[in-house]
């Protein structure tokens, strides 16, 4: 298998690598990069845990391949927070215990931000189908689910 | 004297019993003499049992106490999720 | 003897935040498969493709001559397992037969997973194919493919195959006796099929095994000192030499409670000299760990005119995969555990079959017993037109009463749990067209079991706490509670850490919803030695006697007023810890007994498509007795978590064997597990009546929750369609099937 060299920018800093060319980005995260913020729950699609966003669209990089990041903008769990100041998601995540064990975590917040970001004041049910692709098997759903919709009320509360 | 009730399944390895009488003071005595009174019951022990005493599901310690009164209740061992 | 005592509390009952919760936002927190170590290698598994097969010969020698391969093992690697770890070593690797589409039978080691995986296509294995059974009615029938063969225990009655390998029974009264005082009775037949934990984090471990038998291991499990205690009587080792580490744990619910990968990974560390990371893909993980029972079962019941049930009777088949274990005892001891019976009569039967080794999943055993027992008692009251709540009320077990498995109960808070139910807005909400309101108890024994703890004071008076007990859901939080409550103290000056097993004396893994309340006492007794010890120290340093210093509100107190000493705070006393005789500590080990039986009721509303069959939950709330919560939301969460749980295995989850033995679903495309648009908010009660065997009045609270829902969604959806489904998942094409069938 051959390979490729890869410029691009993960949250917001220069980096290069140079990747089999059927290694998917998640894998270039985890292994080559050690970014082990984002997690692999299924590998083919289907869990969320592996979210990240490549030019502001949530993707599930296990599906993405590393040669895909040339010259884009990737996001991922470990730019989330702004130095030591948390995102306004993960605080509430963790005021509102919208977490046990966590594997889900990363994923479901890429993703609910991703989600704030085009859609300020989401309904219930928009948040449960915006996630639908994010398997969580410890919460049943209904405490993040509400940190979302806590995170979106004191944003908009914050913007006014 | 402890009044040892046994179950169903139970019962065939203490000769048809429902319930036995033992002169035990706690579970170690227990586990020692139920096997010696009744050696069909060893193999179960060994594979392991939890025993439950005047309501509390107790798996190994061995100094629970017994009390004369005391309801005793052999059961397969507990696990758990 | 009761340890509990009633008081007020100052930091229990808070919603406090987690020491574990910044790491697990921004990424930070490591799991099985977040790390490395210099020059390791990657494991892959050889897999079998077969149900059931003779290994005729495995040729490895051109995995091994493929650049980058390091090691490759197969069984013959292995010594003979330690007396009892037979089948938890053959379940790792294949000997003679692989016994399921999935079994492990050989393994390789190689310096990318990319050489790993070709490797595997090099490796020859002659297979003759062998007949096979994976469901439980083909397997207990006289004449079914023997899994194994010589394994049937003395007391299976006749009648069955000798895939039927395990027979128990419970109960007291005469189920005649009951039927015959009986106004109506029902005899139905219920099957469920087997799910999986589910959990989202795949297996995952780093091993070092050096030529001299030591090593270490990095794992995601639920408990590492059985990971260890495991691996070693799999590969002849000594525990003290083999020390295991847990990772943070990314969900178990059971399933991380036993050895797959770890063994393996070790065996081909010690074979290539290198260090080796194995990592499961998820189709391994759902072909080859943990996956539930299936059943089969029938129950008899018994009702007079007025709600009381006069004989309760069930037999149950449990299917737990290829090796005897014992699980339908978990079926028969709760089935009818929530009521107060004259004659209940409960058996089951363990069966084998060419499936994957099941491992424990929250209550195991209990939840299809459950949706069997009260899907029946729920039947009969529409028959009866009794109100499902009065007919449980009337027959609920009570202090005081002898319950179906045996042992006569303590206090607990099951007529607390359904009067709560009366109080919902929930369960006075008015329903729609094609809706349906189910309502089921369910009942779990928690246990207690070993545990070490070590906490320490330190110079600047704050507090560490050692333990074994990974933290799946917040137990550090709670652990860290209990003790600042004890020593009267703030939540932040306490820090609860889980450490390896190189550290630590024995723990049982974190199972049986014992967490909170044995690791919990265990830190509670060790902050009272750490008391008694300050007692003694200050007693000398004030020169009074012991028993005139108190501890109250934070600070050590000299009762002797004519001394005039000012209170000591724990910072305070820690400065002086060197002067007053050294470091202060305490460790606490000990077999925590005295865990309180927990009793939940779920309501469950579901809508039904009469055109697709396709049912949604509508609204569902779980009330169930804590004892205490010490954290709110990590007891909201359990019971939220196991809930929906519930709900998927009640209406999605299922593996589906094909005709050749093999698993047609292993992914989460096909084994679909609730997604959040399948669910509502799911409301909580949470009940408080004090377990009189924890001083804070701890009950276990993780497993209860997966107990109810299989039956409350049943109850529901056969209550809007107005037709009983007997088969779970109810999935759309069976309740279709079953609403045409009724037309
Ligand atoms: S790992 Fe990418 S969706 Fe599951
Ligand atoms: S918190 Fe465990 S999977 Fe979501």
């Amino acid at each position: 298998m051959s390979s490729t060299h890869v410029s691009t920018t993960i949250n917001g800093q220069a980096v290069e690598y140079v990747c089999p060319n059927d290694a998917s980005l998640l894998e270039v995260l985890r292994d080559q990069l050690g970014m082990t913020g984002t997690k692999e729950g299924c590998g083919s699609g289907d869990c969320g845990a592996c979210s990240v966003t490549v030019d502001g669209r949530l993707v599930c990089s296990c599906l993405v391949l590393g040669v895909e990041a040339q010259n884009r903008q990737v996001e991922t769990i470990e730019g989330m927070a702004d130095k030591n100041q948390l995102h306004k998601l993960q605080q509430v995540f963790l005021e509102k215990a919208a977490l046990q064990c966590g594997i889900c975590t990363p994923g479901i917040l890429i993703a609910a931000r991703s989600l704030l970001e085009k859609n300020p004041d989401p309904t219930e049910k928009e948040v449960r189908y915006w996630i639908a692709g994010n398997l969580c098997r410890c919460t049943g759903y209904d405490k993040i689910v509400r940190a979302i919709l806590e995170t979106a009320k004191q944003l908009r509360e914050e913007a006014a | 004297m402890a009044h040892i009730q046994i179950f169903g399944s139970l019962r065939d390895l203490f000769a048809g019993e429902d319930s036995v009488e033992l002169d035990v003071k706690n579970l170690r005595e227990l586990l020692l003499k139920l096997p010696a009174a009744y050696p069909d019951c060893q193999e179960e022990i060994d594979e392991g049992v939890s025993v439950s005493i005047d309501g509390k599901i107790i798996n190994d310690d061995w100094f629970t106490p017994i009390r004369p009164d005391s309801e005793v209740v052999v059961l397969p061992r507990i696990v758990g999720g | 003897m009761s340890e509990y005592q009633a008081k007020e509390f100052k930091v229990l009952g808070q919603r406090l935040q987690r020491p574990d919760g910044i790491d697990k936002v921004t990424g930070r927190a490591k799991y099985g498969a977040d790390t490395e170590a210099a020059g390791m290698l990657h494991g892959k598994i050889l897999r079998s493709p077969h149900a059931h097969a003779r290994i005729l010969s495995i040729d490895t020698s051109a995995a091994e001559a493929l650049n980058g391969v390091k090691a490759v093992v197969t069984r013959a690697d292995f010594p003979t397992a330690a007396k009892g770890y037979e089948d938890v070593q053959d379940n790792c690797m294949a000997g003679e037969r692989a016994l399921y589409d999935g079994h492990a039978v050989a393994a390789v080691a190689a310096t990318s997973k990319r050489i790993a995986k070709q490797a595997l296509k090099l490796i020859k294995v002659e297979y003759e194919t062998l007949p096979h059974v994976t469901e439980v009615e083909a397997a207990i029938t006289v004449g079914a493919p023997i899994v194994q063969a010589g394994q049937v225990s003395k007391r299976v009655p006749e009648g069955y195959s000798d895939n039927v390998v395990r027979y128990v029974s419970f109960g007291h009264g005469d189920i005649d006796a009951g039927i015959a005082q009986a106004d109506a009775t029902i005899e139905r037949t219920y099957r469920t099929e087997a799910s999986h934990q589910g959990y989202i984090e795949p297996h995952a471990c780093l091993a070092t095994l050096n030529e001299d038998g030591r090593g270490d291991l990095w794992v995601c499990t639920q408990g590492h000192f059985w990971i260890r205690d495991m691996s070693c009587a799999v590969l002849g080792l000594e525990s003290a030499n083999l020390r295991v580490t847990a990772s943070e744990i990314g969900g178990g619910f059971g399933g991380k409670t036993t050895v797959f990968i770890e063994p393996v990974a070790l065996a081909l560390s010690k074979k290539s000299g290198h260090a080796v990371k194995l990592v499961m893909t998820r189709e391994e993980v759902l072909r080859a760990t943990g996956p539930t029972i299936s059943t089969l079962m029938h129950v008899k019941l018994g009702m007079t005119n007025d709600g009381r049930i006069t004989a309760a009777y069930a037999k149950l088949f449990y299917q737990s995969g290829a090796y005897k274990q014992g699980c339908a005892d978990f079926g028969a001891m709760p089935a009818f555990a929530p009521y107060d019976l004259e004659n209940v009569h409960t058996e089951g039967f363990d069966v084998v079959t060419n499936r994957p080794r099941t491992a424990s999943y929250r209550a195991p055993g209990a939840p299809t017993a459950c949706y069997a027992a009260e899907s029946a008692i729920d039947e009969l009251c529409q028959q009866l037109n009794l109100d499902p709540l009065a007919v449980r009320l009337k027959n609920a077990a009570k202090e005081g009463t002898k319950s179906s498995y045996g042992p006569t109960y303590e206090d607990h808070g099951l007529i607390q749990c359904l009067e709560a139910v009366k109080d919902t807005e929930h369960w006075n909400a008015p329903l729609g067209a094609n809706q349906g309101r189910g309502l089921a108890a369910g009942f779990w024994f928690n246990f207690g079991g070993e545990t070490s703890v070590s906490t320490f004071l330190n110079t600047d008076g704050s507090i560490t706490v050692t333990e074994g007990n990974p933290d799946i859901g917040g137990s550090r939080a709670s652990i860290s509670m209990m003790v600042a409550e004890e020593f009267g103290i703030n939540y932040d000056q306490v820090r609860t850490t889980v450490t390896d097993t190189g550290s630590m004396g024995q723990n049982e893994p974190t199972h049986g919803s014992r967490v909170t309340f044995a690791v919990g006492m265990a830190a509670i007794k060790c902050s009272r030695s750490i008391k008694a010890e300050i007692a003694q120290r200050l007693a000398k340093t004030w020169d009074v006697a012991v028993d005139q210093v108190s501890w109250q509100d934070g600070k050590a107190h000299c009762l002797d007023a004519s001394k005039g000493i000012e209170p000591m705070s724990l910072p305070e006393i820690g400065a002086i810890a060197n002067n007053t005789g050294g470091p202060i500590g305490a460790h606490h080990g000990s077999n925590m007994e005295g865990a309180g039986v927990a009793f939940g009721v779920h309501i469950c509303d579901t809508e039904v498509d009469p055109e697709t069959g396709y049912v949604t939950v509508q609204r569902y709330t779980a009330i169930q007795d804590a004892g205490k919560a010490i954290q709110p939301d990590y007891v909201e969460g359990q019971l939220q978590g196991g809930a929906v749980q519930g709900i998927g295995w009640a209406l999605n989850e299922e593996y589906v064997y094909g005709e050749d033995g093999r698993l047609q679903n292993p992914g989460f495309l096909d084994y679909r597990i609730p997604v959040a648009s399948d669910m509502p908010m799911i409301d909580t009660v949470i009940i408080e009546v004090p377990n009189p065997g924890h001083p804070f009045g701890v009950r276990g609270v993780g497993e209860t929750p997966i107990v109810p829902p299989l039956a409350a969604v049943g109850n529901a959806v056969s209550r809007a369609v107005g037709v009983r489904y007997n088969h779970l998942p109810m999935s759309p094409p069976r309740v279709l099937a079953g609403i045409q069938a009724a037309k």
